[in-house]
């Protein structure tokens, strides 16, 4: 979707604020939240995509005012609801409802290393060869669509070139619509400054954006 | 109160979006309850999950893997060529880190890394990124103005040295390989891993060869 938070290119976001000595979590919130929404995701409800999209889903007047894990939370809550974890009125009395199920097993502690230590690899083996190949040139295909994608507005109808194959992936656009994981090949493509904005840009810089096969066509 | 949030635009009206912190402080703390209460989250793995990237799981692990590839060419070519092999070796990889690539910066080439989209990050050498990564300055201008993105950094790059910006969009995770400090040919590995900052990793710092006066 053409969302507020596909910002690559925009102006007017104001100074980044870089804080010295930062901590991890600046409040026991936002650490609870982390951790909520971790656990939560690992019963397997949704995918990583959906819960992306789900934050993208955020009106933009919110998504930009909102702290990064308001948004995580705004978003689980959402999933929680469309998925059955909890009604909507569960989530607002923060109550759960006479008699209602209770699901099991939750993510454990001694549960967390494993998770942390093996990750979820998400590429996959598949059996078409990749349409390009390094030092090909490629056009990004100009697709707006209206579900998740993670083809940025700044690439769209841009001419750049293969750069690395980096092996077949989960497509987000289907994973995070419950569409399945399609697997594609994924590509590091390369762009000029000059290509994305223009002849006062430098002629020495580029931007390499990872790309789904299928956000690609031959120029 | 109301911890429900909007699913689109056309509900905006419905819901109030709070963004005073005590309150999202009660959002969470009730939301915490019911998942528990339900049996859907279990505290002790929540506590271990932050502990893990308090305490366990940060730039540490990264500052470890450049100062191996600083002091051991084979270590280091092994790393640009494989990245997920040659961290593993440290014993590092995993969450958010599963499909590494490392980019070397150079005299004449300055790599930087952002996501656009999100807020993707190589967790698992690096672990979980500040608030300035996250935030919409930094997303919106690093691919259309790396140079004065960098600028604001304290970093102003020669015109002749190219700069590449990395869009993570994808499941590859992006860790910088800053150069190495003249002056610090004496140094040890772990003396030289005590020099490497986070933002050296991600590309809006350079390496000083002294602890004193860098930032995070």
């Amino acid at each position: 979707m053409n969302g507020v938070h596909d910002m690559g290119g925009m102006h007017g976001m104001g100074p980044i604020q870089h804080e010295k000595n930062e901590p991890v979590f600046h409040e026991r919130w936002e650490a609870r939240a982390y951790g909520l929404s971790m656990a939560i995701g690992c019963l397997g409800k949704w995918t990583l995509d959906a819960l992306r999209h789900q934050i993208e889903l955020i009106p933009p007047a919110d998504y930009l005012s909102m702290s990064y894990y308001e948004k995580w939370i705004a978003a689980i809550v959402e999933l929680m609801v469309k998925n059955g974890l909890a009604t909507q009125t569960e989530v607002e009395t923060g109550k759960a409802a006479p008699g209602s199920s209770k699901m099991s097993p939750a993510l454990t502690a001694a549960a967390v290393g494993p998770m942390v230590h093996n990750g979820a690899p998400n590429n996959r083996n598949v059996a078409v060869a990749p349409c390009f190949h390094r030092g090909q040139r490629v056009r990004a295909r100009n697709l707006n669509p209206t579900g998740h994608t993670r083809l940025p507005r700044y690439a769209r109808g841009r001419l750049g070139t293969i750069e690395r194959h980096h092996g077949a992936f989960v497509f987000p656009d289907t994973n995070a619509h419950e569409g399945g994981e399609n697997p594609q090949h994924v590509y590091s493509v390369r762009f000029t400054a000059r290509e994305l904005w223009g002849g006062t840009a430098p002629a020495t810089d580029s931007v390499f954006v990872d790309m789904w096969e299928s956000y690609l066509e031959p120029a | 109160m109301n911890l429900s949030v909007t699913s689109g635009p056309s509900h905006a009206h419905e819901h109030e979006h709070q963004a005073v912190p005590s309150d999202a402080a009660l959002r969470v703390k009730a939301l915490e309850s019911l998942l528990i209460e339900k049996g859907l989250i279990d505290p002790a793995a929540l506590d271990a999950l932050i502990d893990t990237y308090e305490n366990k799981i940060g730039p540490r692990n990264g500052a470890r893997v450049v100062a191996r590839a600083w002091t051991d060419s084979a270590f280091k070519q092994r790393l640009l060529a494989d990245a997920d092999k040659a961290i593993a070796e440290l014993g590092y990889g995993g969450m958010q880190g599963e499909h590494m690539v490392v980019v070397e910066n150079t005299a004449r080439i300055h790599n930087l890394i952002v996501c656009t989209l999100c807020s993707c990050y190589p967790w698992a050498v690096l672990g979980l990124p500040p608030v300035w990564y996250k935030s919409a300055p930094y997303r919106s201008r690093s691919v259309l103005d790396p140079r004065g993105v960098l600028r604001e950094f304290g970093l102003d790059l020669d015109k002749e040295v190219e700069v590449r910006v990395w869009d993570s969009t994808a499941d590859v995770r992006y860790l910088v390989l800053p150069e190495r400090p003249t002056g610090t040919e004496r140094l040890n590995e772990e003396q030289l891993a005590a020099l490497v900052t986070r933002d050296s990793m991600i590309g809006v710092a350079k390496v000083s060869a002294s602890v004193q006066g860098q930032r995070s």
